[in-house]
């Protein structure tokens, strides 16, 4: 299915679901109501025509512009061959992201790393505590207003 | 839950059954040991949780990060793209080429450039050298893990011979800033090809003596076969990649399926599990895969070492690396699986987000699904199987 498909599809099943879609992207992309993310993985999982079994990427990223943070899903179907990026947008003041995790064993760790560079929290993930940081690091280090904690545990932070 | 060994039935869980001579009931509790983050059989530096009963594992928790040097934020705070090549070896050290490959060819696809063909061959060369050394070093710690030192000895010896090809080539021996965007650091010295070549015929015999030593060993494959079996559906729903992937018997290699370089114009192919000394998707057969791997990667380097045409190595290097504002997610076939780069271009020299997808983080992941219910002694086999790199799996 090409990306257009896809979309056209998504739109038909979801409605006010499906927010935007740059489909002229190097890689096209399409944007996700960030509380519904679960309905629609579960869909394009399991439909016929779209059987997105493999999740290849999951990165969180701070765009750096009015406090928007979001998701990316990179998806693949091992069965059709086909390509499709997800995503989910969401804000500093209202970081709330719905998991996947259940959807795909993978988004598991790839929601837990999310949450701990950048402090998004996903709603109905199984085990979501730190991954990469130290359990009782402060703050999210890929924001880019992040700053570098000058003592941690009464450790001097060097540089 | 997924069934991993058929146990015998002495060793199943049966709270209250064991009683002592004089007929009192044992206490049989849960119990959490931890294996690691210093420890000779994790690898590196990786602590698990483990709920144990008896010897039975219950549930396994990995706890990651030790090596945890942020490599996504050093990555945006470069002052160019070329710059975060070096950390891209330091995330894999044990194969280090494959990581600059993966890299590399995101921001060309990204800039849009096309790459000589001269390149192209030399690329797949070392990639698949590397492959071979990766895979020595995984066999023979993996032998380590199975009680068998020597084989071990044998596979350092050969990775050694594959080092001196690169340090011909451009000076380093473990980390090697060899592929720039657009080129290659160096050309190979003339005598290279030779070199290489010799190598492929002294190697090709040598794989076939390390698995009369260690593969087809009847104790090796008693400890191994039956063990940590991952089935097709959950390695596919885990997003598993390269040797595990491919010993649960799914025919895939991206590079056959989702073709980079010059793979498409040799003769090669995937070699997938099949279950031969036990069920399909065990840890033999992760091993087994990767031992075969290896010939493959003989037969695709002496068909690039014939066919590589002259050129400029160095023709297509842009003088100034400025992709146009944009995103892209490249993904190559590493030693261990699928790494891809997640690249974000905001217009400027420098990447605004790198997110590096490592292969053994995700394969790392499935650990739990794949040791419930197996022994603790196997534990170490099953993680040895995964063939993980804590640098790449921390960043």
């Amino acid at each position: 299915m090409t990306a257009e498909e896809i979309y056209n599809s998504l739109k038909t099943k979801f409605g006010d679901a499906i927010l935007e879609a740059k489909l002229d992207a190097l890689q096209p992309w399409i944007s996700v109501d960030p509380a519904k993310t679960k309905e629609i993985a579960l869909f394009l999982r399991d439909d016929q025509a779209m059987q997105f079994d493999y999740m290849m990427c999951l990165s969180g990223v701070d765009y750096n512009k009015d406090g928007k943070l979001g998701i990316v899903y990179h998806l693949f179907s091992m069965v059709h061959k086909h390509k499709i990026v997800l995503k989910a947008f969401c804000t500093k003041e209202n970081p709330h992201i719905q998991s996947v995790s259940s959807v795909w064993g993978t988004a598991n760790w790839h929601e837990r790393e999310a949450f701990d560079m950048y402090g998004i929290i996903i709603d109905e993930h199984p085990d979501l505590r730190r991954i990469l940081l130290p359990y009782d690091w402060e703050g999210h280090p890929l924001r880019k207003d992040y700053k570098v904690p000058e003592f941690y545990n009464g450790m001097k932070v060097p540089y | 839950m997924i069934e991993t060994k058929t146990l015998p039935t002495s060793y199943v869980s049966q709270p209250g059954a064991l009683k002592t001579s004089s007929g009192h009931t044992l206490r049989t509790d849960e119990m959490i040991i931890n294996m690691g983050p210093q420890h000779p059989s994790t690898h590196g530096v990786l602590r698990l949780e483990i709920v144990v009963d008896g010897e039975i594992i219950v549930d396994v928790i990995p706890h990651i990060g030790y090596l945890h040097r942020c490599f996504e934020k050093h990555a945006e705070h470069m002052t160019n793209y070329q710059q975060v090549i070096p950390y891209c070896d330091r995330l894999d050290y044990c194969a280090a080429i494959n990581e600059e490959h993966s890299y590399v060819l995101a921001v060309e696809r990204l800039l849009k450039i096309e790459v000589p063909e001269r390149v192209e061959y030399i690329r797949v060369i070392m990639a698949e050298l590397q492959r071979i050394a990766s895979h020595l070093i995984a066999v023979g710690t993996f032998g380590i893990d199975a009680g068998a030192f020597t084989p071990f000895l044998y596979a350092f010896h050969d990775r050694e011979l594959i080092l001196n090809l690169f340090e011909m080539t451009c000076g380093a021996r473990l980390l090697y800033n060899y592929f720039w965007i657009g080129g290659l650091s160096h050309d190979i010295p003339p005598q290279f090809v030779d070199k290489a070549k010799e190598f492929c015929t002294y190697f090709k015999p040598r794989i076939k003596e390390f698995n009369d030593l260690l593969t087809f060993n009847e104790i090796f494959i008693k400890r191994t076969a039956n063990v940590g079996v991952l089935p097709k559906d959950v390695a596919i729903n885990w997003a598993c990649s390269g040797p595990m992937l491919r010993g649960s018997g799914i025919n895939w290699d991206l590079r056959r399926d989702d073709p980079y370089s010059v793979y498409h114009k040799l003769e090669w192919e995937p070699k997938v599990g099949k279950g031969e000394m036990g069920t399909v998707g065990d840890v033999f057969d992760r091993h087994i895969v990767r031992m075969r791997e290896m010939e493959e990667s003989v037969r695709i380097i002496e068909q690039a070492l014939a066919a590589i045409p002259a050129g400029n190595v160095q023709a297509a290097i842009p003088k100034r690396i400025r992709p146009d504002a944009g995103e892209i997610y490249a993904r190559t076939e590493t030693p261990r699986g699928e790494l891809g780069f997640y690249i974000i271009s905001d217009g400027t020299g420098t990447p605004f987000r790198v997110k590096g997808r490592a292969p053994t983080f995700v394969n790392l992941s499935v650990l739990p699904e794949i040791s419930r219910g197996a022994m603790i002694a196997d534990l170490v086999l099953i993680a040895g199987s995964v063939d993980i790199v804590l640098g790449q799996v921390d960043r």
